[in-house]
Parts: C-alpha cells; structure tokens; sequence
C-alpha cells in the first residue's frame, strides 16, 4: 500500500466529527478538501501581499503581481505546458469550457459542423456548445458508452468526415470513473484536422499529466478538485489555438489599448482574463500543485488505485449491489457509483451521513449519461490522496445498516 | 429508536414500496407537475372534482423514500375531501414540517390531529436537508388546487 495516512494531519477538516462519527470524506469528485498549506499560503497573501495584479506602480502591488504569475508558472510545470503563457486562469473547468465554446466555437464554427462529444460528459462540457449550437446551428455528435463503461469507439472512423470540427470529451468521468480514450480520439481528430478539447477536471488531480504528451489542444481543469481554493481553475492551450481565439469576455486587464468603438487585447493569456482575477485563489492553487508534487502524482494515482481496487472488491460483497463503472481499478478513476437494492440514492446518502460517512447522491451533473444507465439517480463514493482503507471499510458498514433500516437482511 | 430508524419508519417504506393510487387518470381532471432540481426527484399529479370534492387522485414520480411515501399518504388523505379541506390539510402538514410558520398541529395540548400516518413524517425534521423531499408532493398539489377554480 502506498501509505499516504501521514498526510491527513495536513487537512484539518479530517479531524472532524460528523453526526458524532469521525468524519469520512468520500466526496473529492465533487469537490477536494484543503490542506493546511493551501490554507495558509491565501492567508498569508492576504496578510503580507495583497494588493491588485499587473497595474500597480508600487512595491506591494509588483509583489502581488509576482505571486500571481508565479502561480502561473507551478501550474504550467505541473502539466508539463511549454510555458506560463499557455496558462488561462479561470474560474475552473466550466467557465474554461465556455470560454472555449464562445470564444473559439462561436467565431469559428458554422451551421452544419459537427461537435464530437461523449455520452458521459458532465454539463459543462454539454450545455455550452448547446448553446453555441443556438447561435451557430452546428450539429452535437456523442459517442456512448459501451457495456463495460467504456466510450464505445467502434463507431468513430464511420462518423469521422470534414464537418467534424471539435471532438470535445472528458478525461475521466466524474460518475462511473470511465477514463477518456485520450489516444483514440485525439488520433480521430487529427485524422480530420478537428479541434480537441479534453475535459480534464477529473483527470488533472488524479494522474500525472503531460500536455506534451496528451497533445489536446485545450485542456481544463479546476482547482477546488486538486487540494486548492473555490474560483480558481485553468485552461491550458496551444500556442497558436490560444492566438487565434477571441475572448468570450471583456473588460479590464484584458485590453492593449480601448478606443471609441473598438479595442486591440493584450497578449495570451491576459486576453483572457477580464477584470480582477482570483488573485488569492490562484495564490493557493499553486501552493496545491507544491503540495501534490512534493507527494508525487505517480503515487497519488497508485494511492487511488488501490483504494478502488479495495472499494470494487468490497462493494462486490454488499447483496443487491450494482456498481456503475468499469470493474479493472487500473482503467478507472476513483469515482464509484452505484446502487443498492430499491434504496433510493439519497436515501442512502442519509444513512451514510449518519454514520459520518459524506457521499454524493443525485445525477451528478451529468443526467445524459444517468439516462444512457436507465437510472435516475446513484450515489457516488470518490477518493482522493488523504482517504484511507478504514474508510472503505466504514462505507461497507454503513450500506448494510442502510439495508437493515430498510427491512434487507444483512 | 435511532434517529435513523425514526425517519424510516415502516410505514413509510410501506407507502414506499407499494404507492397508494399510482398512475394518472383519463377523462377531464387537472394535472400538476413538481421537480425538486436540486435532487431531481419528481412528481405529478392528476386530480379529478366533482360536486366539490376530490373525486380521484393519481400520481406519479420518482425519487427518495419520503417524497414518494409523503405522496402516497397525501393520497389517502385528500381523495374524498373538498379542496379547501385539502388546502387546509396541506397548511397543517406544512406546519407539522417546519416549513409554515404556526402552531403545530401535534401540540400535545391540541389531541385528535388528522394528519394519520402522515405524522410518521416527523422524523424527517431531525434531517433538514430532507425536509424539501417530504414537501415536494404538497407543492405539486397546492399547484394543482390553484389550477382548478374550486
Ligand atoms: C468531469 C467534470 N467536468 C467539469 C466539472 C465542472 O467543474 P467546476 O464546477 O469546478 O467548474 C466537473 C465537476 O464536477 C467534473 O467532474
């Protein structure tokens, strides 16, 4: 076992009670807990450096701004990008993937392209080009997903021709754990000189990532998922995507030089990035990159491995149990989803709680793919670096006290 | 009994499992819908007046334990009764839930309430963040009354 357990004195919030139990967060999918070093690297930019970005003439502000960008650069490290300047701070995978819909689909996209997704994108990689679809009248595609929980491609050289423009799909779903098939499809797209966008809010926390190697032309994530502050995120982009894409937003900071009637924007990323950006945020974020580099990524991904191995096999055990997910822990993420007998999801997730225990119930954001699985709802259990075995196992307890206040025999 | 075991009472996961009047109805009758995003449960309803009173009800939904139980002995409380009678039952349920202000209609002072097994539901109020479940059905059918001019 790679034995992270050391870490959770890290995170204060784990010492908590829940309900009069210990608290066991199985909840990172939706969103991660903070460590005391994310913590207080905001405060202290609160404390001794806060002041507004790039326009201050005066010492405080150059310090502000010099934490800022060097927030930038630990971000653009940490997924191996060629440079700080293919960093687009934002405020997390959403608004990256709407600014990508608008800001490159909307102006580049026309009636009759196609946009390439995948049954088991969450929202935020289905409502935006929906609503570029409104504008635009360009067609959305999606691959499904096949018996085994993975993105069935059998189907894709059939559906590749010229109108494809985008093929857009996420690096890891967020419900069943399904990992993106990065190398079939960006090679699909390629194939027909399309865009590629990965959705990489499940993937980037969890696995060691390489731009580099993934070769995408947009990846997203957000910070809150990877151990940093709420509204902080980022895009990463190609050099030359990120020239040729107009901003979905303006206003100040953005700007080279604002006229009457029109306006010339300052170079990538601050073309990007309108107003005052999260300063402190992104201040935090970096300290989450520092913090999961000093643990290391290969062995935060191993951690989680397994963990779900444990989880799949555990749950295995549980009668009336249906997980939702590919079966090898070594081909999933830590998100597992399921159900139990007719016990409604969220009135598993009220038993849990009980037990002090917090997982998500619901649809998860991502009701396309809830509608492929014929199922309303599931609950989710999700890992991350600081969960442990015990948790596990505390989970099993709590899905057979859930089956005995529901009248199951044990 | 636990706090768990007080919300799921058996009579809930009764009216659970097997939903009293389930399906919708044919014929001229008034139909509501309610959604709780947040969770995504579900539920409709299909009502049928004559002379005054609720003739026949039917619903349908999906979601949680408590909201579909909660409709299902709405069911049985209302089919029969006239709609004010229904629309004063649905202010004292409220009331029962915390979600109306007013006196509770289980004051131990005030004996002979008419909520029935509704009153199992008061083991939801330990659960805040339930109580929206239990109430959903209510919603859908004050929805429902204010569509019909009775
Ligand atoms: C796969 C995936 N994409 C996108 C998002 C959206 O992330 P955010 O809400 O941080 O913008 C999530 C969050 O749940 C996610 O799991």
């Amino acid at each position: 076992m790679t034995d992270l357990r050391h870490l959770r004195s890290d995170f204060p919030i784990l010492g908590r009670e829940m309900n009069g139990r210990p608290l066991a967060y199985l909840d990172s999918a939706a969103t991660t807990q903070k460590p005391i070093q994310v913590l207080d690297a905001v405060d202290d930019f609160y404390r001794t450096k806060n002041a507004n970005v790039h326009r201050g003439a005066y010492a405080l502000s150059s310090e502000a701004t010099d934490a800022f960008e060097g927030a930038r650069a630990k971000v653009a490290s940490f997924i191996n990008a060629g440079g700080p300047n293919e960093i687009v701070f934002s405020r997390g995978a959403t608004t990256s993937l709407n600014h990508i819909a608008y800001g490159w689909g909307l102006n580049r996209l026309s009636e009759g392209d196609r946009v390439v997704l995948t049954i088991m994108e969450h929202h935020a990689n289905v409502v935006p080009w929906q609503l570029v679809a409104r504008h635009t009248g360009i067609e959305l595609v999606y691959l499904t997903l096949d018996d085994h929980y993975e993105v069935d491609i059998s189907g894709l050289s059939d559906l590749l021709d010229e109108r494809v423009k985008v093929v857009a799909f996420s690096g890891m779903s967020n419900v069943t754990g399904t990992l993106g098939p990065v190398r079939a499809l960006v090679d699909a797209a390629r194939s027909v000189g399309a865009l590629v966008v990965v959705d990489g809010a499940q993937l980037v926390p969890h696995a060691p990532t390489d731009v580099q190697d993934l070769d995408a032309d947009f990846l997203v994530f957000s910070g809150h998922k990877m151990l940093g502050p709420t509204g902080i995120g980022a895009m990463w982009g190609k050099p030359e995507r990120l020239e040729e894409m107009e901003p979905a937003e303006g206003g100040g900071e953005m700007i080279a030089d604002v006229g009457l009637y029109e306006s010339r924007w300052a170079p990538v990323p601050h073309k990007f990035e309108a107003g005052t950006p999260p300063i402190a945020q992104a201040v935090g974020l970096g300290a989450a990159v520092d913090y999961l580099e000093a643990v290391g990524m290969e062995r935060v991904r191993d951690h989680e491995h397994e963990i779900t191995g444990y989880a799949l096999k555990r749950l295995a055990d549980v009668p009336d149990l249906t997980v939702y997910g590919p079966g090898d822990p070594e081909r999933r993420g830590g998100a597992v989803s399921f159900s139990l007998a007719d016990i409604h999801a969220h009135d598993i997730a009220t038993v849990l709680d009980e037990h002090g225990i917090a997982v998500r119930a619901g649809h998860h954001c991502a009701k396309p793919l809830l509608r492929h699985l014929h199922v309303p709802a599931t609950a989710r259990a999700s890992f991350y670096l600081y969960n442990t075995l015990d948790e596990v196992d505390r989970l099993v307890d709590g899905l057979l006290d859930a089956r005995r206040v529901f009248g199951l025999n044990a | 009994m636990s706090a768990l075991d007080e919300l799921y009472r058996q009579v809930i996961l009764d009216h659970y499992r097997s939903p009293r009047h389930r399906g919708s109805l044919k014929g001229p009758h008034i139909h509501a819908e309610g959604l709780n995003p947040s969770c995504g449960d579900e539920f409709s309803i299909d009502l049928i007046i004559n002379d005054g009173v609720i003739a026949d009800v039917a619903t349908q939904g999906q979601g949680c334990s408590i909201s579909q139980a909660s409709g299902s002995m709405m069911t049985e409380a209302i089919i029969g009764h006239t709609p004010d009678e229904a629309r004063a039952l649905t202010d004292t349920f409220k009331r029962m839930m915390g979600i109306e202000e007013g006196e509770s209609p289980l004051d131990p002072e005030k004996p002979g309430s008419v909520l029935g097994d509704l009153e199992a539901l008061q083991g939801v109020k330990k659960f805040p963040v339930r109580i929206k479940c239990a109430d959903l059905p209510w919603t859908t059918l004050a929805d429902a009354l204010d569509r019909s001019d009775a």
